[in-house]
């Protein structure tokens, strides 16, 4: 499925000729190299983080205890902008420090 | 300092006469050694996005794709293989070069709306071959580790850039008295309006004084790929790849420090001679990270290559400074204990990748710890510890590259 995918993306990759004046491409969907670990909340987290970015920004990052997982939540609402209720930001800590803990 | 570079290389490999044999000749790499022998990238998959090949994922959305070292044997970095990095999403998929139009404004006398065609044919045609690299190029390799996008080193990659000069733009719009910097937005644009837009900016003292700033529309004599910024981005030699920004639209001139989130707190360095401070500990102050400190990697053999005891082995790789130009590249195959000097490739420029290469023979069977440092015009070069600040930038600690010989 994903191949196929990424293959569409290629094709629509546009040379640019004199005469071409416009150029589009088409991004292939998130990777599963960023899918969350399962465990419970990990519903809640993909929502919540999906809707701004792909989640190999999570998988990629150290392993942390739940004050580093409260930090980066607390910039994600307060910096970006990211609406999450603390009842859901409270679950998505829990479950990052317990997937990705130490 | 009399000494000719080619002289000390022929002292350096005194003896062996010359090479025909290729490097890849004389070493073997293990299967699949540009991921798995480095534990950062460890598990991280190839993808190939439009207009690029297969370059290593740090992230899809929004799409940041790392180069394989193994492109870093050569100055010039193919279009193809440019790193990719985007900081909000959505990123833009599409130009129109019919409406596309790059604006000038802010603290001018004459606001400019410029086509493609206006910035390719109403401005003095500016080249230069400027290395650009992620100010947290490397950071997965901070310890204690730090937050961030967790690069390996390929986050730099080296072209010629082809454009107009910004000086000249500005001149054409005519800067008012008052102006202080000027701001620079692409085409990218958050989805929600809550998250910052990507916006930097540079003084205009940094922008009149050097004539290589440029915007260009060019990259190694082609169009711009558009993940790195079609149809045109900024150049900023010497500096860091937060201020080159992509797919630009707009020049704003201002009258004060433009100070929005992407400048404040955003790609800032602690305000000491270092830019760094004690592991683990907060700055008292910061200032915007600017000038790329000087680096040099080993990029053949690669790390973890079984080479020939006794056979000549060619080493390469590449160096580069943040614009004063690499002046000398040494290689040590005891840990650090001695160093020879290595020979030069051809001089494409002080922001440029400098090529350099060396012969060496493995006197033995066993494990050796190949490192590589470079000095650069005004003197600056490598430490061998490295040094550390809290957002992982800037780091340029001497490269080790481990070989077996047997």
């Amino acid at each position: 499925m994903r191949r196929t995918l990424v293959l569409a993306a290629l094709v629509t990759a546009l040379p640019l000729t004199a005469a071409a004046q416009t150029k589009a491409i088409t991004l292939p969907p998130d990777h599963a190299y960023g899918d969350l670990t399962p465990g419970p909340g990990v519903e809640v987290a993909q929502r919540a983080c999906r809707s701004c970015h792909s989640t190999d920004y999570i998988v990629m990052q150290p392993r942390g205890d739940a004050k580093q997982w409260e930090a980066v939540v607390t910039k994600m609402i307060k910096v970006f902008g990211a609406s999450i209720s603390d009842e859901d930001a409270k679950a998505i800590v829990r479950y990052l420090s317990t997937a990705y803990g130490k | 300092m009399a000494r000719s570079p080619r002289r000390d290389f022929l002292r350096t490999v005194g003896g062996l006469g010359a090479f025909a044999v290729s490097a890849e000749m004389l070493w073997r790499a293990p299967r699949a050694f540009s991921q798995q022998a480095d534990p950062i990238l460890a598990g991280r998959p190839l993808v190939r996005y439009p207009e690029k090949t297969d370059l290593i994922l740090m992230t899809s959305r929004p799409p940041q794709l790392e180069t394989p070292m193994t492109y870093f044997d050569r100055a010039i970095t193919p279009n193809e293989a440019f790193f990719v990095r985007y900081h909000t999403f959505p990123v833009p998929t599409g130009v129109d070069l019919g409406t596309w139009r790059l604006r000038v404004t802010g603290l001018v006398e004459r606001p400019l709306e410029l086509s493609f065609e206006d910035l390719k044919t109403r401005f003095p045609k500016a080249a230069v071959t400027a290395v650009t690299q992620c100010a947290g190029n490397s950071r997965g390799r901070f310890s204690p580790r730090v937050l961030g996008g967790e690069w390996g080193d390929g986050a730099m990659g080296n072209a010629e850039w082809v454009g107009a000069r910004l000086r000249d733009l500005l001149a054409a719009a005519g800067v008012r008295q008052g102006a202080v910097q000027a701001t620079f937005e692409g085409l990218d644009k958050p989805a929600f309006p809550s998250v910052p837009h990507f916006v930097k900016s540079l003084d205009l003292r940094r922008i009149m004084e050097d004539p290589d700033v440029i915007v260009a529309y060019q990259m190694n004599g082609r169009e711009l790929p558009m993940l790195n910024g079609f149809p045109a981005r900024l150049v900023v030699p010497g500096w860091y790849a937060t201020y080159w920004v992509k797919n630009l639209s707009e020049i704003a001139v201002v009258d004060h420090v433009f100070e929005k989130f992407w400048m404040k707190p955003a790609y800032r360095i602690p305000d000491t001679p270092c830019g760094c401070v004690e592991p683990g500990t907060a700055p008292k102050s910061t200032v915007p990270i600017h000038r790329m400190t000087v680096r040099s990697f080993i990029v053949a053999p690669p790390s973890g290559a079984r080479v020939a005891a006794g056979r000549p082995v060619a080493l390469k790789g590449i160096a580069f400074d943040g614009g004063y130009g690499v002046r000398e590249v040494q290689v040590s195959d005891d840990g650090g204990a001695t160093w020879r000097r290595a020979q030069l490739g051809p001089d494409l420029g002080r922001c440029s990748f400098r090529e350099w290469s060396a012969v060496w023979t493995p006197p033995g069977a066993g494990d050796y710890t190949l490192m590589v440092r470079a000095l650069n015009a005004i003197g600056e070069s490598q430490g061998s510890e490295p040094l550390w600040n809290p957002a992982g930038y800037l780091r340029n600690v001497v490269e080790h590259c481990g070989v077996h010989a047997g």
